[in-house]
């Protein structure tokens, strides 16, 4: 009994050291907001970090944004604590258009977080890209799409490219892609059909399968609006 | 006695050394901390001495933000017309399409991202501000120090205005050393300037500072009346072109003018322009001409602009360097890298962009002869006679193939080509093999390179030239390059000058300033006022002043750059074709590479021919987003002035 009092101490020490670690730390961020970009409830395809948002949580004095860039599905995911948050999308982003406050700057929209949410944010794109086809023969790539108008008067704006590219990754844009084909908006002379073909260059190392994307370039617009990407097998 | 009283004694002597320990060490309470800090000068300490405000004054002019500058080589050949030769650049440059809205720069040695495009030093803004204060109030100086003192920091102040300016548009305009009571936060914020207000305060202190500042063409280090006609032609310049060509990209402009001018505003401010650039031709303030020292070699008369520090008439105003005490290290990383004076050099190779833009002596634009009309090769007896018959000042800019540097030849080729199409070359610097039907190997390739991801080599065929110091022991670590960063230099007010007149109308005049920049350059056939044109103006302040940071300047007022950068890749057609028109697309850095060619007995052995390359480390096709026209200013400012809007499409 005597020799066990030599470890009260060092107990109520551990005991000590335990509670203070419990007593300091804050639970991590638990909510999750998730969100993707919608017309008429249909997914809007984006280039990968370009499209940037902010989330602002007002009310703790210094506001600064969290900040992020939608994926190239037009989606966005979060681990926020629960709260009042405001969503904007900084003018000039994204290939839409984005409700503006009577000032002319970007509207916001309130989300209110207790627990997972998910949000569709409903924009208006410029054009959107109907019915693409992608297919493979004869070491090539040929894709066929429609394009219908969505936004018109003084906002509008005209269509400066519509390009293919084709990638060994997932990521099919102007940043990663081993060849792309493309044809100029003066050169459209029909949005019901734009047929657009590019040859598979040699693919090192090799894999037998290619993905394949269509995007559409605005004039005075820097981002583009695009279709899904496609995996095809060779 | 003695003995008996020794250990008394010894009590006595404690004791009172006690007390006087004691006596000593307390002073007042108050008092015990109040001591003066022996490595920190007052105010009054500094302001007493003309030697000591002189080096003050001397530290605010090191503080000047400059961008391209020479002590950071990536600076220098960013926007295509150069390939970074150095491993983890490849991605940061040439696999990146974007510029991210501060200028990325790559990752520090952290792994974080660093920028270049966010100078925001308010600090030393006030630094200027509380230093002109102090001066105007020093007893110790006389009255015409003081006033010469306080002008050239009124010089430096519009200096760093005019350089925020053309990186965010406007910015928080503040005059005075502002100072916080402790209470109100609120009137220390203060919100930005419009665009127009920024330039028309640079071009008011830059018209008072010319009646005050010395007019002497041989001071470069420090504000004259000179550089103070030349801040105020390229300020008012680059005002007029904003207001004329933001138009055409009218998202890139805010409600309140804080990005944007007014297209009205254009023609007044070509006007000051062209009087500014005048006044400095006409010679009132000081001897400016054309830099002509060597007129049997052009290409190194142009060269020598820049390390050329005695008697240069040319130069304007410039950051200087001296040996032993503010060096840099440009020529030791971009020196050539075979027999270079350490083992490193050749980092920036300018691209075959650049190099094809250099007009032939008949004032036309034509790509290299590299292939006959049915696609044979053209053979060139010596590496150098495929740019002969160029504008002098190509090889002023960039190390050719066949040309030297500090008397020694370059050895610049990437392989040898056979007869039957294959080309024969190796994985290291000046490797061996065997050619068919010899027994000995011999070398097959230079040993500058190129060789494709082998940092240093001349990966485009090309070395930079411009800047790089001819001195022996430039190129050492342990004692660097004392060459000169140019700022201003009379080249550019002529320039200026045929610019504003065009835009004014006067082609004439435009012609005959434009045509004394071009006849230093060997191009002696003057362009007749009818061939002056918007792409003229643009493809000369191209090639006279390639990687001086002009380019960079230009392609943003010229709204060009979304243009040029449009995201496409860079087709081989496309880059030999419409070479001079400033729209033309410029994705990607592309090389000329010399291959030697080997069929014995025939009468091309031995001689070259040339390809065009693109390396495989290019992997991105350069996108120019209208963010980019003006910086980001950051989140941590935003927040600490919610006065300050934000930038457009950002």
């Amino acid at each position: 009994m005597k020799t066990k009092s030599h470890y009260i101490p060092f107990l109520a020490l551990c005991i000590l050291l335990l509670l203070s670690c419990k007593k300091d730390n804050f639970d991590a961020p638990k909510a999750s907001l998730t969100g993707q970009l919608v017309y008429n409830g249909e997914s809007i395809g984006l280039e990968y970090n370009k499209v940037n948002y902010e989330l602002y949580q007002p009310g703790f004095g210094k506001t600064g944004p969290i900040g992020s860039t939608f994926t190239p599905e037009g989606g966005f995911s979060h681990l926020l604590f629960d709260g009042n948050y405001k969503l904007v999308i900084p003018a000039g982003q994204g290939p839409f258009l984005w409700k503006q406050t009577a000032a002319g700057k970007p509207d916001s929209i309130a989300v209110t977080l207790r627990g997972n949410t998910n949000i569709n944010i409903e924009v208006r794109p410029y054009f959107m890209i109907r019915n693409p086809q992608l297919s493979y023969s004869a070491a090539s790539v040929t894709a066929t799409c429609r394009l219908e108008q969505i936004v018109t008067g003084v906002d509008a704006k005209t269509i400066e490219r519509v390009t293919l590219y084709i990638s060994k990754t997932r990521f099919a844009d102007s940043q990663t892609n081993i060849a792309t084909a493309q044809v100029a908006g003066t050169e459209i002379t029909d949005l019901n059909t734009i047929v657009l073909k590019v040859t598979v260059p040699t693919l090192v190392p090799t894999q037998n399968y290619i993905f394949a994307r269509i995007g559409v370039k605005f004039s005075g617009v820097d981002d583009m609006i695009f279709a899904p990407t496609i995996k095809l097998n060779l | 006695m003695i003995l008996k009283n020794t250990n008394m004694k010894n009590k006595f002597i404690l004791g009172i050394v006690t007390l006087l320990v004691f006596s000593v060490g307390c002073k007042k309470d108050s008092e015990y901390l109040n001591i003066k800090p022996t490595q920190v000068l007052g105010t009054d300490l500094a302001f007493s001495d003309p030697a000591q405000v002189l080096s003050i004054l001397a530290d605010l002019y090191t503080r000047q933000y400059d961008y391209p500058r020479l002590t950071e080589w990536p600076t220098v050949g960013d926007f295509n017309e150069a390939f970074y030769s150095e491993n983890g650049r490849y991605n940061a440059y040439h696999g990146n399409s974007t510029w991210d809205f501060r200028g990325y720069q790559g990752p520090d040695f952290e792994g974080a991202p660093s920028y270049f495009w966010t100078p925001w030093n308010y600090k030393y803004i006030r630094e200027l501000n509380l230093f002109m204060e102090r001066c105007q109030l020093a007893t110790a100086l006389d009255e015409a120090t003081k006033a010469s003192y306080i002008a050239e920091a009124r010089f430096l102040r519009a200096s760093y205005y005019f350089t925020l300016t053309q990186f965010y548009g406007g910015v928080p305009l503040i005059l005075t050393s502002l100072e916080f009571d402790g209470t109100d936060v609120t009137s220390l914020q203060v919100p930005r300037s419009k665009e127009s207000e920024m330039y028309d305060f640079v071009i008011q202190e830059a018209q008072a500072l010319k009646l005050i500042l010395p007019s002497n063409s041989n001071t470069k280090a420090r504000a004259t009346r000179g550089a103070a006609l030349a801040m105020e032609s390229r300020a008012a310049l680059y005002a007029a072109s904003i207001a004329k060509y933001g138009a055409t990209t009218p998202s890139v402009s805010l409600p309140g003018g804080e990005v944007g001018i007014p297209v009205g505003r254009a023609n007044g401010y070509y006007e000051i322009s062209l009087k500014a650039s005048q006044e400095i031709i006409s010679g009132s303030a000081g001897n400016y001409s054309l830099y002509k020292k060597q007129p049997s070699n052009l290409s190194e008369n142009f060269a020598a602009i820049f390390y050329d520090k005695s008697q240069n008439t040319e130069v304007i105003w410039v950051d200087d360097y001296a040996l032993k005490f503010k060096r840099h290290g440009f020529t030791q990383v971009n020196q050539p890298r075979f027999g270079a004076e350490e083992e490193e050099g050749g980092r920036i190779n300018p691209s075959l962009n650049l190099v094809e833009a250099f007009e032939k002596l008949d004032n036309t634009f034509a790509p290299f002869a590299t292939n006959d009309l049915a696609g044979n090769f053209i053979f060139y007896t010596n590496q150098q006679d495929i740019f002969a018959g160029r504008d002098a000042r190509l090889a002023g800019t960039v190390i050719i193939p066949g040309s030297s540097f500090k008397s020694r030849p370059v050895d610049i080729w990437a392989g040898v080509q056979l007869t039957d199409g294959t080309v024969i070359s190796g994985g290291e610097r000046g490797a061996q093999k065997t050619l068919p039907g010899k027994t000995v190997p011999e070398q097959v390739l230079g040993f500058d390179g190129p060789i494709s991801g082998i940092e240093f080599t001349a990966q485009t065929g090309f070395y930079i030239r411009k800047y790089q110091d001819p001195a022996i022991g430039s190129g050492q670590r342990g004692i660097g390059s004392a060459v000169w960063l140019v700022r201003y230099r009379y080249a550019e007010i002529l320039l200026n000058a045929a610019e504003a007149a065009f835009e004014l109308g006067q082609s004439g005049p435009a012609a005959d300033y434009m045509n004394q920049v071009r006849v230093r350059a060997g191009l002696v056939i003057p362009l007749t006022p009818g061939e002056i044109s918007f792409d003229r103006i643009v493809h000369e302040r191209r090639v006279e002043f390639a990687f001086e940071g002009q380019y960079f300047y230009d392609l943003k007022r010229f709204r060009l750059a979304h243009q040029i950068f449009d995201g496409v890749a860079l087709s081989k057609a496309d880059l030999l074709s419409n070479i001079g028109k400033a729209s033309k697309r410029s994705t990607q850095p592309y090389g000329l590479l010399p291959y030697k060619y080997y069929a014995p007995g025939s009468p091309n052995d031995g001689k070259w021919i040339y390809k065009v390359d693109l390396s495989n480390r290019v992997t991105a096709s350069d996108n120019w987003q209208l963010g980019n026209y003006y910086s980001e200013i950051v989140p941590a400012i935003l927040t600490r002035n919610p006065k300050l809007v934000k930038q457009p499409n950002q």
